[in-house]
């Protein structure tokens, strides 16, 4: 179980991971990590498959299926939108800087 | 295996998968904050996604596997097709769109989870009970406020929509919501009430998006990818999955950042963005003068004698599909020995770095474009500025005149420039509905056409004079 405490450590480590790992992105990836990080919360995903796998009426079993179409959605356009755009990076010198600040 | 049960092996599996796909969640992220690692962030990333959703089915069972199927297939394949088939000047919308999902998403993982507790007649503990109800309230705004941005950016809604008291009515709305849901959490979990709470949350979110002008529509996108992370976080404690709560917290949390960064770079606050009517306030002081028309001939002169060329892109480039004409114009430069550089305003093209992966798909090598701090000193020493599609990013005014609603919004000095040239299919405004200074400077000259068959003349009289003065 993760409860009371637990999950308080849970969120603030997580939050503060969040912050520190896209703290020094340059100008010129800020629309392909805005996309690549909707395709991470795609996650969603898998929650609404478990509440879907454990849904006992039928109007449970039809907001359970729309949870699980979006969150689908989500995951899967989010992934080829983000890898379209980022295929796309290319230096002309190997292994170069980039343009921004980075 | 001795003493474990099947049921305790996959378990397991699926608890060790979900550490596995955090874990890559987060170095994904991280490298896809790099140019030379983005790449493999994002592929790794979907390692994670995949090991993550396989693993689930070991703990569904088989009770609703036909439902589970069918819904992956009916989210997977239509948004699959559309994502690999969009063109990349759609790509804001488009990230709005699937982003208006996953808030979809998490809010009906909510009200599956009050509808069962509700049926079931037990009260949860009041912790698990209240970050549902949260989640699902957030989760709501961010689908509705997620499609309203979508449908403004993709110009079905091309209206801001403002009227006399709207932020008392939406405050009303949002405390109404927020009321309801707390109602749930302490009064009990009355069917009605649970649909009551869903359509004042969506109808919050529509509100809120409504009256803010297009050209903050990537604050918003990005404030509500941040509100998805935190719905999906929030869902994960009711449903007790580390996966949820980890890649949603870390996507909250590094959405706000990238809100924030945004925010910087338009020098509006975050809640200017949202509570002030952008564009709609001050008319700014009339401008002097009038705009001069010079003839694509006359410029492919004015390239050919300058030593330092800036091209200053913005979206309306984009629109024109006129990149690709660009880059051979600026290659033609290149190769007559002339410095050439592109100018990126932050928030170019709709989202910040949009304009950065158009350029990337035209071929432009990212080492030519340089950011709005680093090319502002250069403009003074600089030839001739071409100003293609962009407007309110090259407006002068944002610095000298305090009446105009953009005033004190970062923008490209292209007007101290020795020579600016503006393609521009016409003498309308832009994205924000503001006069622009810089088409009446005394240094500036109009070329009037579209953007493509602008840049296409441009390379054939370049050419010409080329070829025609022995070069």
């Amino acid at each position: 179980m993760i409860d009371g405490f637990l999950a308080l450590y849970i969120f603030t480590l997580a939050a503060f991971t969040g912050k520190e790992i896209i703290a020094r992105v340059p100008v010129i990836l800020h629309t392909p990590l805005m996309s690549g990080s909707n395709f991470v919360h795609g996650i969603v995903l898998v929650g609404a498959m478990l509440v879907l796998a454990h849904a006992q009426t039928t109007p449970e079993r039809i907001i359970g299926l729309i949870a699980v179409a979006l969150g689908a959605g989500n995951a899967a356009g989010g992934y080829v939108v983000t890898e379209r755009m980022l295929e796309m990076f290319k230096s002309s010198k190997p292994a170069g800087k980039a343009g921004g600040k980075g | 295996m001795d003493g474990l049960t099947l049921e305790q092996v996959l378990h397991f599996a699926a608890k060790a998968s979900y550490f596995i796909a955090a874990l890559l969640f987060i170095l994904g992220i991280k490298r896809m904050a790099s140019p030379v690692t983005a790449r493999r962030g994002i592929v790794q990333a979907g390692i994670g996604m995949l090991v993550a959703t396989a693993a689930t089915f070991a703990l569904t069972g088989t009770d609703n596997l036909g439902w589970i199927i069918a819904g992956l297939a009916i989210g997977v394949i239509p948004a699959w097709m559309s994502g690999k088939r969009v063109a990349m000047t759609d790509m804001p919308q488009m990230v709005a769109l699937y982003n208006g999902m996953g808030g979809g998403s998490a809010a009906a993982i909510g009200a599956v989870e009050l509808l069962r507790f509700s049926s079931a007649g037990v009260s949860p503990p009041v912790a698990h009970l209240a970050l549902g109800t949260l989640g699902a309230l957030i989760g709501s705004i961010s689908m509705s406020g997620s499609v309203i941005a979508w449908a403004k950016l993709d110009g079905r809604l091309d209206r801001r929509f403002t009227f006399a008291g709207q932020q008392a009515v939406n405050t009303l709305c949002f405390l109404a919501a927020l009321g309801t849901g707390i109602a749930l959490v302490f009064y009990g979990l009355d069917v009605r009430l649970i649909a009551v709470f869903f359509g004042l949350a969506l109808l919050f979110g529509v509100l809120m998006t409504l009256p803010i002008g297009g050209a903050d529509m990537p604050v918003v996108i990005s404030l509500y990818n941040a509100l998805t992370g935190l719905a999906v976080a929030f869902e994960g404690f009711v449903l007790q999955n580390e996966a949820l709560i980890i890649a949603g917290t870390v996507v909250g949390a590094a959405g706000t950042l990238l809100t924030q960064l945004m925010a910087k770079a338009m020098n509006r606050p975050i809640s200017n963005v949202l509570f002030s009517n952008f564009g709609g306030g001050g008319e700014g002081e009339a401008i002097e003068g009038s705009q001069k028309p010079i003839d694509a001939a006359d410029v492919a002169s004015l390239l050919y004698i300058a030593d330092k060329v800036v091209i200053v892109p913005g979206y309306g480039m984009a629109v024109a599909q006129a990149q690709h004409k660009i880059w051979e114009l600026s290659r033609l430069l290149i190769d007559a020995d002339k410095d050439v550089k592109f100018a990126i305003h932050p928030v170019a093209g709709r989202m910040p770095g949009h304009m950065n992966v158009l350029l990337a798909e035209a071929g432009v090598p990212y080492d030519l474009i340089a950011d709005m701090d680093d090319i502002n000193p250069e403009f003074p020493t600089c030839d001739v500025a071409i100003v293609i599609g962009a407007n309110d990013v090259v407006n002068p005014a944002a610095r000298t005149d305090k009446s105009s609603p953009i005033y004190g919004m970062p923008v490209l000095d292209v007007v101290n420039a020795r020579q600016v040239v503006v393609v521009k299919r016409g003498r309308g405004t832009g994205f924000a509905g503001i006069e622009n200074a810089l088409f009446y400077a005394d240094n500036t000259r109009m070329l009037f056409a579209d953007g493509q068959a602008a840049a296409a003349s441009l390379v054939s009289e370049f050419k010409a004079i080329e070829g025609g003065g022995g070069h």
